[in-house]
C-alpha cells in the first residue's frame, strides 16, 4: 500500500537512524538509568529489522515518559498512566506497527495500574517497558508504588507503611505472555531482552530497573546483578506458570533484601495475542484501517442499508 | 389537546417485554402511514419497577410525546417473579393501573389485565372513571395468552385488544411478528392477536370514541432512535473504530455500533473505563482511523483529561455525551440537559472543542456527521451532546434523509508523495507547522500517520515545537496557542456558510421568542404553533451549534423580538448563561422555563410558561417548572 510504504521495508536499520537531533541530557540527570533503556533499545531495533517509520513508541509522563523525545520513531508522549491504552488502539486500528509503549513505575503501576492490568489480561500485541527507578522523578522523588515499605519521603515523611508493589507477579498473574526484568546497567542483557519482548506476539512486559540517583541514593544499581538464566542456582522452566511464579516471587522478595534478580522469568509462546482472537472471532480486520481512508476503490457500506430493519 | 391522533401507552413491569411490543406496535402505526414519536420511561432496575413506552401517532408530523395520553394498556407484570421472594414493595402490582390515572386524558379507554390485575384494588378507581368518562375493559389477557400458548405472550393479546377497539387493520401487525418470529411461537402469537381481537369486539360494546388516527405520508419512513442517527451519522463518515465502557443513556448508541462495525470490517471495544475509552479513540484516529467514544455525564468527567490530550495533539475524535439527570450518578434513566456546562469547559488550560447539539433522530444524524468532518479537518475533538429522551425515543424520518453517500476524507493529512518534498527539522517532519499559510487549512497544520515513510514526529500533550518536541519557548507557546484556539473562528465560518444553519421556526416577524437546544426543539415547535393559534406572536429557534457559538444568527434572533423565553431541562440556566456570556448581552430580554425533575417537557407546559412570562396570565402551580429572569444585561 502505497501510504504505508516504510512498513515492511526490508534494508538493513542502522540505530543511529533511531536517533533525533535533541539532546536527552536536557532533561535527564548525570548518571540516571534512563540513559540505559534508551541505549538498550536504540540497539534493539535493528535486531527485530523495524524501521523508525513503522515503530510507534507511545509514553507516559514523568521522566521516564520523555524517552519518546529522545527515540526518533513515529511517537506519542501521552498523559500520566495512560500510555498503554493510547498504544493498544493504535496497535489494532494498524497491526503491522511494532508498538512499544513506555513510562514510569509511578506511570505504570500507580496511576495506569487498572490499565496495566488490563492490557496484560487481554494480552496485546506489544511491548511494555516500565522504568523502575522506585521513586517519583520528575515531581522530585515522592515515593512510588515500587518504593520499599518504610521509604522516607517528602510524602511519607514517617516512612511508608506500605508493601511494594509485585511488578512481575502481577503481571502474570494478570494474563502478560511474555515477562522479564532488566537493568540499565546491564546493557547487553537489556538489549536481548528487549529484541525479544519485540518479537515476543503478545504482551511482552519488561520491568526495567533504572536508577535515580538525584532522588534515590539506595538505588539498586550499587548491587551485583544476577541472570536467574545464566546462573545455575536458578533452574525453573519459563513456559511454566507455576515454577514462574515461584521463580518471581523469590525474585520480587530478594530485591528489597539487596539481591537483584534480572533475566526472563515467564514465556508463553503458545497463547494466541489478542488482536490474533479477536480476528478469530470476526472482530477485527486483518489490514490496517488506515489503508482504506487512502484506497479511492474502497467499497463504504452505507448505514442506507441497514435501514430495512426500522420500517 | 384534540383527539386527533392516538397516544398509546404500554404499562407494566420492566422485563414484561414492554420494549418489545411497543416497537413492533409503533412500527405496525408507522407502516398504516402515520407519523410515530415514542417516549420511554423506566426505573433504575432491571427486572421489576414500573415502566411504561408511549407511543404518540398521528397524520401530521410529530414532534413530541405530546400532552398525557388517550390509550392505556396496562399489562399484568413480572415484579415479583422471583420464586425466592414473597410479592414485595406493597402494591406494585396494581401500579401499571394506578400510577398512570393522573395522565390519562378525558374519555381515554383502559385496557387492563383481569387476570393478574385487580382494579378494586385501587381505592377511588370507579370513582375517577366515572369522573373523568374513561372507557374500561377489563380482559383476561394471561388467560388468553395460556391458553393457546405460554403467558408471556399476554402483550400480544393486550395488542390484538387494542387493535380492535381502534379499528386498526391487523395484518400490520401480523406482518411484523412474520419478520421477527416463526415456527411454533409464530403460531402462537398470531393465534392470541386475533382470539383477543375478536373476543374484544365479539364480547364487548365499544362505548368508546377513539380511533386510530388514519395515516396518509408517502414517503417511506423509518423509526429511528437518536442514537440510530449518532451511530448511523458515525458509520457514514466512515468511522470504523469505537470504544467504550457501559454508562446509560450512551450504552445505545455504543450497542448500535458494536452490532455493525465488525461486519462492516471495523473494531468495537469494550475497555476497563472512560479514561481508556477515550485514550484508546485517540490512539486508533492517531494511527489513521476515524475513531470515536463517549459517555454520560461521570463517564465523561473521566475523560476530561484525554479530552485536552486530543486537543493538544491535534488529534481528531468524536466524543458523544449522552446527558441524564446528575449531580454524580442522579437519575441514571432520567433525561435532563444538566451537562451543558460540564461539556463546555471540563478540561485543563485554554482547552477547544467543537460541541453540536442535535434536537431530533434526524438531526443526530447530520450533526454527527458534521461532528466528525469537523474533527477530521480541524484535528479538533468534537462533542455530540444529547440526552437521555433522544437516546431512546424513537421518531418517524423519511427513509432518503439517510440516502447519503459515505464520507471516507480523512481530513488535512499529507500524502507520502509531499512527504518527500516536506521541510524536516531535528529529523522529523514539521507536523506542527506555523506557516502553513499556502496550505489553505487555516490554523491547521496537516498531519501524517504512522508507517507514511518521511512523515515521523511526536504528538505530545505537553506544549510543543513543530516537529512535537517539548518546548517551554514563549514564542512558540503563543504562536502554537494562537494556532490552536483560531480554529473555533474558521471552524464558525465553516458552520455559517450553510444555508439553513440554525433555522427559525415560525413567523419571521413574531413579537416573542423561545430560544432552546437539544432534544427540546420538538415540543417547543409544537408549542409555538399552539400559541400562535391562540393569538400569540412567537417564533423558536433551537441551537445546535454549541460550540463554536453561532453568535450572529442567535444575536440577529434575540434583536427582532421584545423578549424570549430560553427553555432548557436543568436547574441553573446554563445554555441561558451561555448565551449571555457568548454574546454579552440581552440579559434584560431573557427569561428561563427550567424543567429538572426527570421528566421532559410537555407542550402544554412550554405553552403555560410562555403565557406565565410573556403573554399574559398562566398558572404554573401544578407543573414542576419555573420561571427565572436573567441578570445583567
Ligand atoms: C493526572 C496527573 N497526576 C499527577 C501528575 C504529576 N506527575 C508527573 S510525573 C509524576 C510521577 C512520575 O513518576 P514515575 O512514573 O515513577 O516516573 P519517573 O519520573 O520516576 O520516571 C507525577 C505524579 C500528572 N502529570 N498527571
Ligand atoms: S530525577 Fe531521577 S529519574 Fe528523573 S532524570 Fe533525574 S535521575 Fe533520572
Amino acid at each position: 500500500m502505497s501510504a504505508f510504504n516504510a512498513i515492511g521495508e526490508e534494508r538493513d536499520i542502522d540505530r543511529d537512524e533511531f536517533t533525533p537531533e535533541i539532546e536527552p541530557q536536557a532533561t535527564w540527570c548525570p548518571g540516571c538509568g534512563d540513559f540505559g533503556v534508551l541505549k538498550a533499545l536504540k540497539q534493539a531495533m535493528p535486531e527485530v529489522g523495524r524501521n523508525p517509520e513503522e515503530t510507534l513508541l507511545v509514553t507516559g509522563i514523568g521522566c521516564s515518559g520523555k524517552l519518546s523525545s529522545y527515540f526518533r520513531s513515529y511517537g506519542f508522549h501521552s498523559i500520566h498512566g495512560r500510555s498503554l491504552p493510547v498504544a493498544r488502539a493504535a496497535k489494532m486500528a494498524n497491526p503491522d506497527l511494532e508498538v512499544i509503549a513506555a513510562g514510569g513505575d509511578g506511570d505504570g503501576y500507580g496511576i495506569g495500574g487498572n490499565h496495566f492490568m488490563h492490557t496484560a489480561r487481554e494480552n496485546h500485541d506489544m511491548t511494555y517497558i516500565v522504568f523502575d527507578n522506585e521513586i517519583f522523578g520528575l515531581t522530585k522523588g515522592q515515593t512510588s508504588p515500587t518504593s520499599p515499605k518504610g521509604h522516607k519521603s517528602k510524602t511519607q515523611p514517617h516512612g511508608s507503611a506500605k508493601q511494594p508493589i509485585r511488578p512481575l507477579s502481577l503481571a502474570l498473574t494478570s494474563g502478560a505472555s511474555y515477562v522479564a526484568r532488566t537493568a540499565a546497567v546491564n546493557p547487553n542483557q537489556a538489549k536481548e531482552i528487549l529484541t525479544e519482548a519485540m518479537e515476543h506476539d503478545g504482551f511482552a512486559h519488561v520491568d526495567f530497573l533504572t536508577q535515580c540517583p538525584t532522588w534515590n541514593k539506595d538505588a539498586k544499581q550499587y548491587v551485583p546483578y544476577i541472570d536467574v538464566q545464566d546462573s545455575d542456582d536458578y533452574d525453573f522452566d519459563i513456559t511454566d506458570r507455576g515454577e514462574a511464579s515461584e521463580m518471581m516471587q523469590e525474585a520480587e522478595d530478594a530485591l528489597y533484601e539487596g539481591k537483584v534478580l534480572t533475566g526472563r522469568f515467564y514465556h508463553d509462546e503458545d497463547r494466541p495475542s489478542y488482536q490474533q482472537e479477536k480476528r478469530n472471532a470476526g472482530d477485527m480486520p486483518e489490514e490496517p484501517l488506515a489503508e482504506r481512508y487512502f484506497d479511492d476503490d474502497y467499497e463504504w457500506e452505507r448505514s442506507y442499508d441497514l435501514l430495512d430493519r426500522h420500517k | 389537546m384534540t383527539d386527533d391522533e392516538l397516544i398509546w401507552r404500554i404499562a407494566g413491569g420492566s422485563g414484561d417485554g414492554i420494549d418489545s411490543t411497543s416497537q413492533n406496535f409503533a412500527k405496525a402505526l408507522m407502516r398504516s402511514g402515520l407519523n410515530v414519536f415514542t417516549h420511554r420511561h423506566y426505573p433504575s432496575r432491571i427486572r421489576g419497577g414500573h415502566t411504561y413506552v408511549e407511543i404518540r401517532a398521528k397524520d401530521e408530523p410529530v414532534k413530541s410525546r405530546g400532552d398525557n395520553y388517550n390509550f392505556l394498556l396496562a399489562l399484568g407484570d413480572s415484579f415479583a417473579r422471583n420464586p425466592q421472594e414473597e410479592a414485595y414493595y406493597g402494591n406494585e402490582e396494581i401500579k401499571p393501573l394506578s400510577e398512570n390515572l393522573d395522565e390519562l386524558r378525558e374519555g381515554g379507554v383502559i385496557v387492563y389485565d383481569s387476570g393478574l390485575l385487580d382494579a378494586s384494588e385501587i381505592e377511588d378507581f370507579d370513582q375517577r372513571v366515572e369522573e373523568n368518562d374513561w372507557h374500561v375493559y377489563d380482559l383476561d389477557l394471561r388467560g388468553l395468552a395460556k391458553e393457546h400458548g405460554r403467558e408471556v405472550m399476554r402483550n400480544t393479546a393486550g395488542v390484538g385488544a387494542t387493535a380492535a377497539l381502534l379499528d386498526m387493520d391487523l395484518q400490520y401487525i401480523e406482518d411484523l411478528m412474520e419478520d421477527a418470529m416463526s415456527g411454533d411461537v409464530l403460531e402462537a402469537n398470531l393465534q392470541i392477536l386475533e382470539e383477543a381481537y375478536e373476543s374484544v369486539n365479539d364480547d364487548y360494546e365499544h362505548t368508546h370514541d377513539i380511533r386510530a388516527p388514519t395515516g396518509s405520508t408517502d414517503d417511506e419512513q423509518v423509526l429511528v432512535s437518536g442514537s440510530h442517527g449518532i451511530a448511523y451519522g458515525a458509520l457514514d463518515e466512515g468511522c470504523r473504530f469505537i470504544s467504550g465502557y457501559p454508562m446509560t443513556p450512551w450504552t445505545d448508541v455504543y450497542t448500535i455500533m458494536t452490532q455493525h462495525l465488525p461486519e462492516m470490517g471495523g473494531i468495537s471495544e469494550q475497555v476497563e473505563d472512560e479514561i481508556a475509552a477515550a485514550s484508546l479513540a485517540i490512539g486508533a484516529s492517531h494511527a489513521g482511523a476515524k475513531a470515536m467514544s463517549g459517555s454520560s455525564g461521570g463517564g465523561f468527567a473521566l475523560m476530561s483529561e484525554p479530552l485536552g490530550l486530543a486537543e493538544i495533539t491535534e488529534t481528531p475524535i468524536v466524543l458523544v455525551e449522552a446527558m441524564r439527570a446528575g449531580p454524580s450518578t442522579g437519575m441514571p434513566t432520567k433525561p435532563e440537559q444538566g451537562d451543558l456546562e460540564h461539556v463546555l469547559y471540563t478540561s485543563q488550560g485554554d482547552s477547544n472543542r467543537v460541541v453540536f447539539a442535535p434536537g431530533d433522530p434526524a438531526e443526530c444524524y447530520e450533526q454527527t456527521r458534521k461532528a466528525f468532518e469537523i474533527a477530521y479537518e480541524y484535528q479538533i475533538p468534537a462533542i455530540v451532546l444529547y440526552d437521555q429522551k433522544l437516546s431512546g425515543g424513537h421518531q418517524t424520518v423519511p427513509e432518503d434523509h439517510f440516502d447519503e453517500e459515505p464520507n471516507p476524507d480523512i481530513g488535512s493529512v499529507v500524502t507520502e508523495a509531499e512527504l518527500e518534498e516536506a521541510v524536516q527539522e531535528a529529523g522529523r517532519f514539521k507536523r506542527y507547522m506555523y506557516d502553513d499559510e499556502d496550505s489553505g487549512f487555516g490554523g491547521v497544520s496537516r498531519r501524517s500517520i504512522p508507517g507514511q515513510k518521511g512523515g515521523n514526529f511526536l504528538a505530545s500533550g505537553n506544549e510543543h515545537n513543530e516537529v512535537g518536541h517539548i518546548s517551554e519557548d514563549p514564542n512558540n507557546r503563543v504562536v502554537q496557542m494562537n494556532r490552536r484556539m483560531s480554529k473555533l473562528d474558521a471552524i464558525r465560518d465553516e458552520l455559517a456558510e450553510n444555508a439553513d444553519h440554525q433555522p427559525v421556526y415560525g413567523p419571521e416577524d413574531a413579537e416573542y421568542g423561545i430560544l432552546s437546544f437539544g432534544s427540546t426543539k420538538g415540543v417547543i415547535e409544537e408549542a409555538v404553533d399552539r400559541l400562535n393559534d391562540d393569538g400569540h406572536s412567537v417564533k423558536a429557534m433551537n441551537v445546535s451549534d454549541i460550540m463554536p457559538f453561532p453568535k450572529d444568527d442567535v444575536t440577529a434572533f434575540l434583536e427582532s423580538v421584545d423578549e424570549s423565553l430560553v427553555v432548557e431541562m436543568n436547574a441553573s440556566a446554563q445554555f441561558r448563561r451561555h448565551v449571555q456570556g457568548q454574546l454579552g448581552r440581552f440579559g434584560e430580554k431573557l427569561y428561563s422555563l427550567l424543567k429538572y425533575d426527570g421528566n421532559p417537557f410537555e407542550p402544554e407546559e412550554v405553552v403555560s410558561g410562555f403565557e406565565s412570562r410573556l403573554g399574559g396570565e398562566a398558572d404554573l402551580s401544578q407543573y414542576n417548572v419555573r420561571i427565572e429572569s436573567a441578570t445583567g444585561d
